[in-house]
């Protein structure tokens, strides 16, 4: 017997049958994409082709097009890079951390936030390769014997670690997210009226039956890849923070780093995922399954972290001056106070500050006020990197060295490419494969709606109800 | 799994039987003996190796500013690491039931009025520290002389006199006295809803309780890396790691984990808690899996960093435990990452080893062992240095403050029925199974 407390609230709303969840989410997969859809995706290949022409430009000219100088090598590039790959965080803490905690809110949003990962992850890759210069080279990071590619690799470097941990990183959570999809890929194969898409559907969802032994499979499966990624998701943000923090620069030298990347990292992510679902759940009409709880308890994720984020700052500000190292103090009060103020302060009132308005149930509640403070929180990701990487850097330890940093039109493009990568990927995803986990969020419908049908295995109140075609018997 | 949903009744007195009471007190009489004779020895110079030491090594000690090694300063540090040590089990009772809450936690709601119990203690421990604080800061507490702060003195030291607008006397008692009134006025309010929530049910206290739960975790996010810093990191004076406040609630978090337990198995066996199934073992044993791994995380982020670095100034602190003071603390620095990382890592692995007692215990006991081998490497050092070690004080010390917890804990759940019977989560708790 399995008790849910009446003080819970609901997490399905609209009195749903298991067939009206089928029918609900199956609808944009297998109907005409809307305009709505044509539009923005549009939109991303344009952006994704100017974005791809400049970054052809960028490995054809060299890097030199960047604004980088002898004093501050590493700028927009790795603080993009490290911005999506905080990103990609969100995802697997949900399908995986969340799993293990036997979170139910987690069912909704599951596979759009693993969705975002992987290609959040494709983006932040891209960065790595873009900074190479010599993207037919790209191997050269890998180990392998001399006759390949120049040296072997230093395994003493942190991005070398970075190879391994974001390749794994990238490889567990795309099975992850593949294997969720196999009972729903059988669930749009069982109800495919093309030859084609039966075909497609029928090979991607690789024999599903739904057996009670497949399920059986999956549940352990699941556990046992939540299992894995768990340490994974800390790794992964971890060893970001160790290409910093292994150095001895005034500023990247920290130990809470490695703990306080990983809470900034799914405190980005938590917005992204935000900003997301809010628009999917009201173009593709998914209002009773993303409820107003699950974006409230989002918004609590976010002011959580954001408050470990906000404390590490403090931390490190804190011991900046305790230490008595006098490079330390002079970097910490330099951010706040030096030429990159506006950067800092921007990070502070982004990431610290204004998610603490989600102490107010109003706000967090409010869908308006959420996708905007999820905006402020990414941007003020952005800036706790440039924050870190360039004002760090840009006083060098000779005054004759000191330098600016200005971004050309080729480091904006290059971010730009991102987007379009990132939404052209994100919107083939959602018109072809279904955003929520149908079967996962059928788990809950018992123990959690708002009100329950009189028969919750009814058929759907939807147009195919006049002709059921996943009702075998009608055939 | 008939047995799992056999629900036994939600009424039920624990009671403290004067035989527990006279093992306590046996306990903390045999405690005294042990402190007493390891003192006798001490006074009297037996069982101190360190005077060769010190005679090897030149005059090591009397360039740092000592002012000569006293064999009361064993016996005080031993009184801080054991006050420090419980102070953490005693608050992490009351983080425990404050994240539970927050997070809207069903399945712990059944074992609730163990954590619940623990934070009793805290009076003990705080009014422990303050009185070695001010008997003893002196010789615990480099930074408390005075002529480290005066630049005509030859003892001035510009960096610890740098420090003085946070590591001053007036300061830290403040911040010690408000850590404490702050967590045990929280907890006093947090038992009072629930204690009243047994008497009159309804949500209201539980929607309150949500409330002071988030405040009290508001609250320990800062106190939890000050007190760390105040209570352990200012006593190598030098010393700094940013890590240093999170890498000790880790510490103080499984420990506790650990101390609920072994005291909601030990309960069990003795035909208490008769809701509490293995199933909600096999969560906890997760979390002490979890937390243990954790704890080696954040225990090896700080060491690698500092390692990988290589500055003088930082690497200093493991250099002292790795092979400082005639490499006495070495033993103690491997068996801390033994007994918290490899022993629960391999114990806890099955699911199995998580649902069965006995396991449970013996890495219940792993832990709780491990764990002040943790702040005995980090505390005795810096207090005692070469003149450490595990003598009758060290052994007589941990067997009154753990009798001395036992006792608090035992008159806390005495008070009041073992279940939270009218928790709204209470029927979820009872009927979890995973």
């Amino acid at each position: 017997m399995h008790v849910t407390s009446s003080v819970r609230t609901p997490l399905v709303t609209g009195g749903k049958t298991y067939a009206d969840v089928t029918e609900d989410v199956s609808r944009q997969v297998e109907g005409r994409p809307t305009r709505e859809w044509t539009i923005a995706f549009a939109i991303s290949v344009v952006v994704l082709i100017y974005g791809t022409a400049c970054v052809f430009w960028t490995w054809w000219e060299g890097l030199g097009v960047w604004g980088l100088n002898k004093t501050i090598g590493w700028a927009w590039d790795i603080t993009n890079f490290v911005w999506w790959v905080g990103i990609g965080h969100a995802g697997t803490l949900i399908s995986a951390i969340l799993l293990l905690f036997r979170q139910k809110w987690r069912t909704a949003v599951n596979r759009a936030a693993e969705a975002m990962t992987i290609f959040a992850v494709i983006c932040a890759a891209s960065f790595i390769v873009m900074h190479m210069g010599r993207p037919w080279l790209a191997y050269w990071a890998l180990p392998l014997p001399n006759t390949f590619g120049s040296l072997w690799v230093n395994f003493k470097s942190p991005l070398v670690w970075d190879v391994f941990a974001i390749s794994t990183y990238f490889t567990v959570s795309l099975v992850f997210w593949y294997m969720g999809l196999i009972p729903d890929l059988a669930t749009i194969r069982d109800r495919a009226r093309s030859k084609v898409s039966r075909y497609i559907y029928g090979a991607l969802s690789m024999g599903w039956n739904g057996s009670a032994k497949t399920w059986a499979r999956y549940e352990y499966m699941s556990l046992i890849l939540a299992g894995l990624s768990t340490p994974l998701v800390l790794s992964v943000h971890t060893i970001v923070s160790f290409d910093f923090a292994t150095s001895v620069i005034p500023g990247w030298h920290t130990t809470i780093f490695p703990p306080y990347f990983v809470a900034g990292a799914i405190f980005s992510g938590f917005a992204m995922v935000q900003n997301l679902m809010l628009i999917i759940r009201v173009v593709f009409r998914l209002e009773d399954y993303i409820t107003v709880e699950h974006i409230e308890s989002m918004n609590k994720v976010i002011t959580l972290t954001g408050s470990i984020v906000g404390i590490a700052y403090l931390t490190e500000f804190f011991i900046a001056w305790y230490s008595g190292v006098e490079f330390e103090t002079y970097a910490f009060i330099n951010r706040a106070t030096g030429p990159y103020w506006w950067a800092y302060w921007a990070m502070m009132t982004c990431n610290v500050i204004s998610p603490q308005l989600f102490w107010s149930r109003t706000i967090r509640r409010s869908v308006i006020w959420t996708f905007v403070l999820s905006v402020v929180v990414n941007i003020g990701m952005w800036f706790e990197r440039f924050v870190i990487i360039v004002t760090s850097l840009h006083r060098d330890y000779l005054p004759s060295s000191w330098a600016m940093f200005h971004p050309t039109l080729f480091d904006i493009s290059d971010y730009i490419f991102s987007f379009g990568l990132f939404f052209t990927l994100f919107l083939l995803f959602s018109k072809f494969l279904p955003v929520v986990n149908m079967a996962e969020v059928k788990t809950i419908i018992k123990s959690s709606s708002e009100k329950l049908p009189k028969s919750v295995s009814g058929v759907a109140k939807g147009e195919r109800v006049a002709n059921p075609t996943f009702n075998k018997d009608v055939e | 799994m008939a047995s799992v949903h056999a629900i036994p009744s939600l009424e039920q007195e624990y009671e403290f039987t004067s035989e527990s009471k006279r093992r306590l007190m046996i306990g903390i009489g045999a405690g005294v003996v042990l402190v007493a004779i390891g003192a006798f020895l001490l006074a009297s110079g037996v069982g101190d190796h360190s005077h060769e030491v010190v005679q090897g090594q030149g005059h090591s000690a009397g360039h740092e500013g000592e002012h000569g090694f006293k064999w009361t300063t064993r016996l005080w540090a031993n009184l801080w690491l054991n006050a420090v040590y419980f102070t953490g089990v005693s608050v992490i009772g009351m983080f425990f039931i404050s994240y539970n809450y927050l997070a809207q936690a069903g399945w712990s709601s059944v074992f609730k009025r163990i954590p619940e119990a623990m934070p009793a203690f805290l009076p003990v421990t705080g009014i422990v520290m303050l009185v070695t604080f001010f008997v003893a800061g002196h010789d615990l507490f480099h930074w408390t002389h005075h002529d480290l702060y005066d630049p005509n003195s030859e003892h001035y030291d510009p960096i610890i006199a740098g420090k003085s607008g946070f590591l001053n006397t007036p300061f830290y008692v403040i911040r010690i006295v408000v850590y404490f009134v702050a967590w045990y006025g929280l907890w006093r309010i947090l038992r009072n809803f629930s204690l009243q929530e047994d008497l009159n049910g309804g949500t209201e206290y539980y929607e309150k309780s949500i409330k002071f739960a988030t405040a009290f975790l508001v609250v320990f996010a800062v106190t939890s890396s000050t007190s760390a810093w105040d209570f352990v990191m200012s006593i190598d004076t030098h010393w700094f790691s940013t890590m240093f406040g999170w890498y000790t609630l880790a510490s103080w978090h499984v420990t506790g984990l650990a101390v609920i337990t072994l005291t909601v198995i030990t309960l069990k066996e003795r035909g208490y808690l008769q809701a509490v199934n293995e199933n909600h073992l096999h969560d906890l044993g997760k979390f002490m899996f979890a937390f243990s791994i954790f704890w080696t995380y954040v225990w090896f982020a700080q060491f690698m960093l500092i390692y990988y670095a290589n500055l003088p100034e930082e690497t200093i602190y493991y250099r002292e435990r790795f092979s400082g003071y005639g490499g006495i603390y070495q033993a103690p620095f491997f068996i801390n990452l033994f007994l918290n990382f490899v022993f629960p890592f391999l114990v806890l692995m099955t699911r199995d080893a998580k649902r069965t007692n006995i396991f449970m215990k013996i890495a219940c006991w792993g832990i709780i062992v491990g764990h002040y081998f943790d702040f005995y490497t980090n505390i005795m050092p810096g207090t005692v240095g070469e003149h450490g070690g595990f003598g009758p004080i060290e052994f007589g010390m941990i067997l009154i403050f753990a009798c001395g917890f036992m006792w608090s804990v035992s008159t806390q759940l005495a008070k009041a029925n073992l279940y939270p019977k009218n928790h709204p989560m209470i029927e979820e708790a009872i009927h979890h199974d995973i």
